[in-house]
């Protein structure tokens, strides 16, 4: 007979969860009702900074349906203080945080009071009742004036608004950027401000706390079930075993619900309080205010450079808003960037120095890419004005930089060693896609004839890092936690396949992609594999989803528990066929007696024989069934090319994105369909930075852009069509080849398309257009251009 | 957010609605669509006591001819105006305007009457009212009376409406022999205009005979920018001499500075968008 494989793994297959979470008929956290639940509201600071010189709760109480009411001050000795896992520094200022305003506020939108109902319209109602006398203060909102002398203080008794400064510099390990700039015959000093952005996850944040007799489950919208855990443990002295968190179906995160935070706390004290269930949902509004925001920085970048194009070194210097206090792993941010400011390109000299600061704004803290896209966006938009500089076309100047095919693996400035990589070829790939050249002599024709609409192409050359981490490497850099993640593979008498994964999806599809990798693992039915997650009950080890990590380290997990599973299922099954367990090769589904491939079992022949457990081999224990965890040695390093081509309307100064190609390598992929999926969103945020989203506070601190109103996210209707496809150079660094792609788009679309924006303005002197690029920034920076 | 507690009532006719009105005063609020009314409640940027629902009203919907005159009820959606075969053939500027409205649903939801009766100075239709030169009609205790355009929308968010006082319909002349156009400046696609300019020019030849522009979004309400109607009346119908006319667009206009744009930009946009839609209506 012949045996075919039927491999699913780069099948295109459809999401096996989409009906559910496209129906909503789910479990969303705000779906669940408990019997006996309490809905509670949660009063916010109208002020960006404040005294709260009185507060008072008892009108509130008085209000229909009202159960309970509390302030900051009533919780002040048990609340503690919120977490930041990632002090990055040893003599980092961390401020406590407690969920609860006491006696002051900090931002606009911190919480300061609560009111718990039998029903959410009645606890909204009455928090109209609370009463709350602030003495506003002046508020810190220009990240520098918060560092001159007296600026007023975000925490006057920390004495300082800097919370940290980070270094990192190869001149210890023998060149320095300041060598680098005296010896270089270019420099392209540049200061780049990456604006504050939303997450604006789909589904806004909820939480259920159900106090049981001594033991705590919570329902949350969160990306971290595992990490939240810990924390309600260690945070609410509850006993580590007597709290279940359980994140059921999350609508989207891009890091936003990467966060312990104060509403998780302040909802369970209600319901420790009360001692019934109690649901906290918020609103839009309340998540624009509360929910964490991202980027927010300012880069000082010094590229140099010799004549050939040959880039020597970079020096860079941030200032990273921190808002009012240090989230969950905010202060990490600007640090994962660290390491992407040499990008794909070899140079010898490379200084780096961020300094975080507070300011009265919600905390920042990761938001899709965290880092890497702000180290891409500069070292991108140099690169461009290094290429004008010497003129030399972008893509020219960039592959006179770039690391060679045959260089790998290559350690970089940063001290990262790249496994993998093949930039000629994506780039290859994404100039024909685009039509480069054609378009290049149109622009040509569009500029000679002073046509009012111009043409301009952008380009981004971009790798990260993905696979978050190496615990030895984050143990290094002071983050809390480690980096491994953790599946279990069990195999039930029929043969279906439960899989338990420590990642925590919510929307990245990891049954789907899960189930594939088993099927072909195991050589069972894509639909016989149900995958678990989410749920410390019944998966109780893992790390969660962030950082473009559940792939390219759970994945793997997943695999190396499969491959015990199938090893047991080996020996039992050469036990059936009364052969050795070498005489057996596993191909089609089944384990076959080489040479006589008719004599065959299946995994599920073999978990049948486990569960009767008649006759089996000896030493085997009656359970196919196995766990793995893996913790990476390396990060994984995808790239690609991004080529965007805008049309501006000088007049208006209007861009339309007239043709935008994603040529992404990410190693082996499990899902065609699903990574497409994954480039096309990170590619519509990307734009979205550099072309209509910013959150804004005003002059007062209070925040302006506090509905979809204001903070314009693109719509399908506002994205141009994305010609996305792949080149595909494995990873070599662990046996599934992935490299991760949740952050990609994200972390290459903003400097391809402000690239081109500048590139179709150059001849009226443009040189910068601020984030986002709305149509009258860019008018003005025509204007400015001094150019006619 | 859950909106503030409130009384509602769906009225079965006009004189209930009215009636309703009278007995609430200045605490009722008319719900017609909802679209512009339902995020401020929502939000708890207004509590009315009572909301009056005119979805029940059949009167009230649909466009009919009546001799020189196209009559759109007051609860016809935007939808229904931009897809009627009447007003497209007598009105064509309404059925464009109401196209660009927010998002499918937003233009089945959103009525004509309830978006002239907001007076959003950045909602399209008081501009396309004034274009073609609408009378509202408004019911109110003592019968019924006929507002012009010109004196219905009378600041921001502020109408000739009284509190007890229903727009009933609107009347619109049928004219033939223009050409329209509109040009909405948007940010995001369902987003209201930054800057629009609606323009309805009738030709003689080589020259426009006369020319009607009006303006979204460039002042407290829309507004008819007369300075430049005078320029356009008689101008050369090409490129050039229209662009030169509309170098007065921004005259009388007295537009805000806001998130989206400034007030100085708004004076640049609607001289450029003023440029290509009377270009456009033109036929050049």
């Amino acid at each position: 007979m012949t045996v075919t494989e039927d491999r699913q793994v780069g099948a295109g297959r459809l999401r096996k969860e989409d009906a559910r979470l496209i129906t909503g008929r789910t479990q969303w956290t705000d779906n669940i009702t408990l019997p006996g639940m309490l809905h509670m509201a949660i009063l916010r600071s109208p002020f960006a900074s404040a005294r709260i010189t009185s507060i008072d709760v008892s009108a509130a109480l008085d209000r229909p349906n009202v159960v309970a009411a509390f302030t900051g001050a009533d919780v002040a000795d048990v609340q503690g203080s919120l977490p930041c896992a990632w002090p990055v520094t040893e003599d980092i200022v961390h401020p406590d945080r407690p969920p609860l305003a006491v006696d002051a506020v900090r931002y606009h939108g911190e919480a300061v009071a609560v009111v718990v109902a039998r029903d959410r319209s009645s606890a909204m109602d009455a928090l109209e009742a609370i009463d709350v006398d602030y003495e506003p203060l002046t508020p810190v909102l220009d990240l520098e004036e918060a560092l001159a002398d007296g600026s007023p203080l975000v925490h006057p008794d920390k004495g300082t608004n800097k919370s940290y400064t980070w270094i990192f510099d190869s001149a210890a390990a023998g060149t320095g950027t300041d060598a680098a700039a005296a010896d270089a015959e270019v420099v392209i000093e540049r200061r780049y401000v990456q604006q504050r952005l939303i997450p604006a996850f789909m589904e806004p944040r909820s939480v259920i706390v159900d106090p049981g007799a001594g033991e705590y489950t919570i329902w949350s919208a969160t990306q971290i079930p595992h990490i939240l855990r810990v924390f309600y443990a260690l945070l609410t002295g509850t006993p580590e075993h007597k709290v279940r968190v359980i994140a059921p179906d999350v609508g989207g995160g891009f890091g936003g619900k990467l966060q312990v935070t104060p509403e998780e706390l302040i909802t369970f004290m209600a319901a420790r309080r009360i001692g019934r269930p109690v649901k906290y949902t918020e609103t839009r509004s309340d998540t624009m205010l509360s929910a964490h925001h991202g980027r927010d920085m300012i880069q000082d970048v010094r590229l140099t450079a010799r004549r050939d194009g040959t880039v020597t070194g970079i020096s860079v210097k941030l200032i990273a808003n921190m808002g009012a206090y240090l989230g969950l792993v905010g202060p990490g941010v600007p640090i994962l960037g660290a390491f992407m400011y040499n990008g794909i390109y070899k140079f010898p000299a490379y200084r780096f120095e961020c300094t975080g600061v507070f300011t009265n704004t919600v905390i920042t803290d990761a938001y899709r890419g965290a880092g890497r896209p702000e180290a891409t966006y500069a070292l991108e938009r140099a690169m461009d004005d290094l290429g004008v500089e010497l003129g030399l076309d972008p893509i020219e100047v960039r592959r006179r930089n770039w690391i060679k095919k045959e260089e790998f693996p290559f350690t970089t400035v940063a001290g990262l060693v790249y496994d993998s990589g093949d930039y000629d070829a994506a780039t290859a790939k994404a100039l024909a896609l685009l039509g480069y050249d054609k378009l290049r002599a149109e622009q040509a024709d569009r500029r000679a004839s002073g046509d009012p609409v111009q043409l301009g192409i952008g380009t981004s050359t971009y790798t990260e890092m993905c696979g978050l981490a190496p615990s030895r490497i984050l143990g290094a850099l002071r983050y809390a936690a480690g980096g491994w993640e953790t599946a279990a593979v069990r195999v039930l008498p029929t043969g279906k396949v439960e899989v338990v994964t420590g990642t925590s999806p919510h929307g990245q599809g990891h049954e789907t992609a899960w189930s594939q990798i088993v099927a072909d693992e195991l050589g069972v039915d894509f639909d016989d594999v149900e995958v678990l997650h989410g749920d410390t009950r019944s998966s109780y080890k893992g790390l969660d989803t962030y950082g473009s990590r559940s792939l390219a380290v759970g994945g793997i997990a997943l695999v190396e528990a499969c491959r015990k599973v199938r090893d047991k299922a080996r020996t039992v099954a050469a036990h059936m066929l009364e052969c050795s367990p070498d005489d057996l090769e596993f191909t089609g589904g089944a384990f076959r007696v080489r040479g006589t491939p008719d004599a065959a079992k299946t995994i599920a022949d073999a978990a049948f024989a486990v569960f009767a457990a008649h006759d089996l081999p000896d030493g085997i224990e009656a359970s196919l069934d196995a766990d793995a965890t893996f913790d990476p040695q390396t990060f994984s390093f995808p790239h690609g090319t991004h080529l965007c081509a805008v049309e501006v309307d000088t007049r208006t100064g209007r861009v339309d994105i007239r043709k935008y190609v994603a040529v992404d390598d990410v190693g082996k992929v499990i899902n065609p369909t699903i990574v497409e999926g994954q480039v096309h969103g990170g590619v519509a945020q990307g734009i979205a930075q550099a072309l209509h989203e910013e959150a804004v506070y005003d002059e007062s601190g209070t925040l302006v852009t506090g509905s979809f109103v204001d903070y314009t996210p693109p719509t399908a209707a506002d994205l141009p069509d994305i010609v996305a496809d792949r080149t595909e150079t494995p990873a070599t660094t662990h046996p599934l080849g992935v490299k991760g792609v949740g952050e990609a788009g994200a972390i290459a679309a903003t400097p391809a398309v402000v690239n081109a924006i500048v590139d179709a303005l150059r001849p009226f002197g443009v040189r910068d257009v601020p984030m986002p690029c709305t149509p009258e920034r860019v008018w003005r920076a025509i204007r400015a251009g001094g150019a006619s | 957010m859950i909106p503030v507690a409130f009384d509602y009532l769906r009225a079965s006719s006009v004189d209930e609605a009215v009636a309703a009105l009278a007995g609430a005063g200045e605490d009722a609020k008319i719900l017609a669509g909802g679209q512009s009314l339902l995020p401020v409640l929502r939000l708890r940027l207004s509590a009315p006591s009572l909301l009056v629902d005119l979805g029940g009203v059949p009167e009230l919907r649909g466009v009919r001819e009546e001799g020189d005159s196209l009559v759109i009820g007051a609860m016809t959606t935007h939808d229904e105006v931009s897809t009627s075969p009447l007003v497209r053939q007598f009105a064509p500027l309404l059925a464009t305007m109401a196209a660009t409205i927010g998002d499918r649903q937003v233009r089945h939801r959103g009525t004509l009457g309830g978006s002239l009766s907001h007076a959003d100075p950045a909602a399209d239709m008081p501009a396309a009212a004034a274009a073609v030169e609408a009378r509202y009609v408004l019911a109110g205790p003592n019968g019924r009376r006929v507002v012009p355009a010109s004196d219905f929308a009378v600041d921001l968010f502020t109408t000739a409406l009284g509190d007890d006082e229903v727009l009933v319909e609107v009347q619109v002349p049928k004219l033939e022999g223009w050409g329209s156009h509109y040009e909405k400046f948007h940010r995001m696609v369902q987003a209201w205009a930054i800057v629009g300019v609606a323009a309805m020019v009738r030709r003689d030849d080589g020259a426009i005979a006369s020319a009607r522009v009006t303006l979204t979004n460039m002042g407290p309400t829309a507004l008819r920018a007369t300075a430049l109607e005078q320029a356009l009346a008689g101008c050369a119908a090409d490129r050039a001499a229209i662009e030169q006319a509309c170098a007065v667009a921004a005259e009388g206009t007295s537009p805000r500075d806001d998130l989206t744009a400034s007030a100085e930009y708004r004076r640049h946009l609607v001289q450029v968008l003023a440029g290509r839609a009377v270009a456009a209506a033109a036929g050049v």
